[in-house]
């Protein structure tokens, strides 16, 4: 499990930073053995992996990968809702409007981002600044990484069905073009509410599903501790969804997770953005709106006479 | 109390005028797409209780005298819920209607996204919306009927995207299930949270429509926006 497998990995390169020459050949070993147990990884180490609180946030992607970040705030029509990030941002100086789910690094700023459960003022400010786009031609680049859309009364009193649907709905027909990132944990509707794109890039150690591995068990088994056995069967990692088409193209990840090298991860990314944003400018808007709808259209084909 | 649910048949039957519907689309399984442990045994057990392929029907036929495209979604047959057959049966219907330029109502019962087809369930939500946002686009009316339950991934989708929102009364509506709430925020949900009545009064719904009066409803509003209606 490469949950054991990391601190013993971070005490053996904090005791190579700390060697002298007679130790370093033995330790440098040591590490490379570590490593390599951390090549085969189950979708159980990925869900922990992608949620591995050292993991980057979307803060630290809009720092490494856009420049003049300008965050919008609010829904316009009662509140503002921090567990969704988004604003303008220039990308290899290309404006872009920039949105995630936002996740804090301590318990405080994760109370005030509600551990990136968005409510649905959260959707509809990421809808307005969609829109928003459009009307400027920017493309929108999201990013997913959400426990879910947040289960609580107001959520309900206020539509959360409606914010999710209409989100989806718009989202497969902004007349720009789309690219979605799932960086870190994309569990069911609240996280597809950021995810309708003409691209879909994902990182190696993420995960999507149609709802969290713990909710999974608890609705199908009726015990959210088999979820270590949900992860195997949901086929949530980067490698299955590749395969159904769910997504287009997974981002490799630096070895034993993202959490271990931001800068590798950041170079990585920032190559598979730039490459899909330079073919989807390239297509008339019309042409791209077919695109969009036939891809959803056509994942996982139903043969119905 | 919320009604007693009716089959996919019934509704289909209590909604048409007689001797004029017409099933679309034989119903076909979408398979066991994520080889899931026990899905196909537990999809033939609902096959059998039900005598149904699939979660969902879809046919054309008149309501009150004008020509119209309905789904009904059971709620008997795996609690309603979408995975890929579902999903690709609203969209055929959806775009059966765009193409016929018919009027489309769906009736909604589901407990949300089919669990056993994982990912490409929740992708149904994508699809379905993606195919409404189409035909909404090049003027089609889309009536919305929730009847009890609509919950979940059908309720995050194309049954909250109605041009016309209507429900049977006192059905559960809502994105996340009662229980999933109370475990949520640790207390007791109110008498009637969620309910019919509860979206009405936040704004989610045009009208309750007791299940009597639910065919001359969708006649009326078919007509209201000129459907049927012989111009001069």
């Amino acid at each position: 499990m490469i949950k054991d497998i990391l601190p013993q990995l971070d005490t053996a390169e904090a005791a190579l930073a700390a060697a002298d020459e007679t130790e370093r050949d033995t330790l440098l070993i040591r590490r490379a053995a570590l490593l390599e147990q951390c090549r085969s990884v189950t979708a159980t180490d990925k869900v922990f992996l992608a949620r591995h609180p050292k993991r980057p946030k979307i803060d630290d992607y809009i720092a490494a990968l856009f420049t003049d970040f300008f965050e919008q705030r609010g829904d316009r029509q009662c509140r503002e809702d921090a567990s969704i990030l988004g604003g303008i941002a220039l990308f290899d100086g290309r404006p872009v409007t920039v949105i995630g789910h936002r996740k804090g690094r301590n318990l405080e700023e994760n109370m005030a981002y509600n551990f990136g459960m968005p409510g649905p003022e959260g959707y509809r400010k990421a809808l307005r600044i969609m829109r928003q786009a459009e009307k400027f031609g920017r493309p929108v680049i999201t990013f997913i990484d959400t426990p879910g859309a947040y289960p609580g009364m107001e959520a309900e009193e206020r539509g959360q069905s409606e914010a999710i649907a209409g989100n989806l709905a718009a989202m497969s027909r902004l007349r720009v073009p789309v690219i979605s990132v799932v960086t870190g944990e994309g569990n069911s509707g609240g996280a597809l509410a950021l995810g309708v794109a003409d691209r879909v890039l994902m990182l190696e150690n993420a995960y999507y599903a149609v709802l969290s591995p713990e909710g999974f068990a608890s609705i199908l088994w009726k015990d959210p501790a088999r979820r270590d056995e949900a992860c195997e069967v949901m086929k949530l990692t980067a490698e299955d969804l590749l395969g159904f088409g769910v997504i287009d193209e997974i981002v490799e990840e630096p070895l034993g997770g993202a959490q271990r090298d931001h800068a590798a991860l950041y170079r990585a990314l920032h190559q598979s953005i730039a490459r899909a944003l330079d073919a989807l400018c390239a297509v008339p808007v019309d042409a791209l709106l077919h695109q969009r709808y036939d891809k959803y259209r056509h994942i996982a084909p139903v043969s119905v006479k | 109390m919320a009604l007693e649910p009716l089959t996919a048949a019934q509704r289909l039957h209590a909604t048409f005028d007689p001797g004029t519907m017409t099933p679309l689309f034989a119903q076909q399984t979408g398979g066991d797409p994520l080889s899931f442990p026990g899905y196909s045994d537990k999809l033939a057990a609902q096959q059998e209780k039900t005598g149904m392929r699939e979660a969902v029907m879809a046919a054309q036929g008149d309501i009150c005298g004008v020509r119209a495209v309905v789904c009904v979604l059971d709620g008997g047959f795996f609690m309603g819920s979408m995975g890929t057959a579902v999903g690709e049966m609203i969209t055929r219907a959806i775009e059966y209607a765009r193409d016929q330029r018919l009027p489309l109502i769906i009736f909604s019962a589901s407990g949300g996204a089919r669990m056993q087809e994982g990912i490409l369930s929740l992708m149904q939500m994508a699809k379905t919306s993606a195919a409404i946002a189409d035909f909404g686009a090049r003027g089609g009316l889309y009536i919305s009927v929730l009847t009890h339950p609509t919950t979940g991934g059908v309720a995050a989708s194309f049954a909250s995207l109605g041009d016309i929102m209507l429900a049977e009364p006192d059905a559960l509506i809502g994105f996340a299930g009662p229980r999933v709430i109370e475990q949520t925020i640790g207390q007791r949900l109110p008498e009637g949270f969620q309910r019919s009545e509860f979206q009405q009064a936040h704004g989610f719904v045009d009208q309750i429509v007791p299940r009597e009066q639910m065919k001359e409803t969708l006649g009326k509003l078919l007509r209201l926006h000129g459907y049927g209606v012989k111009r001069t």
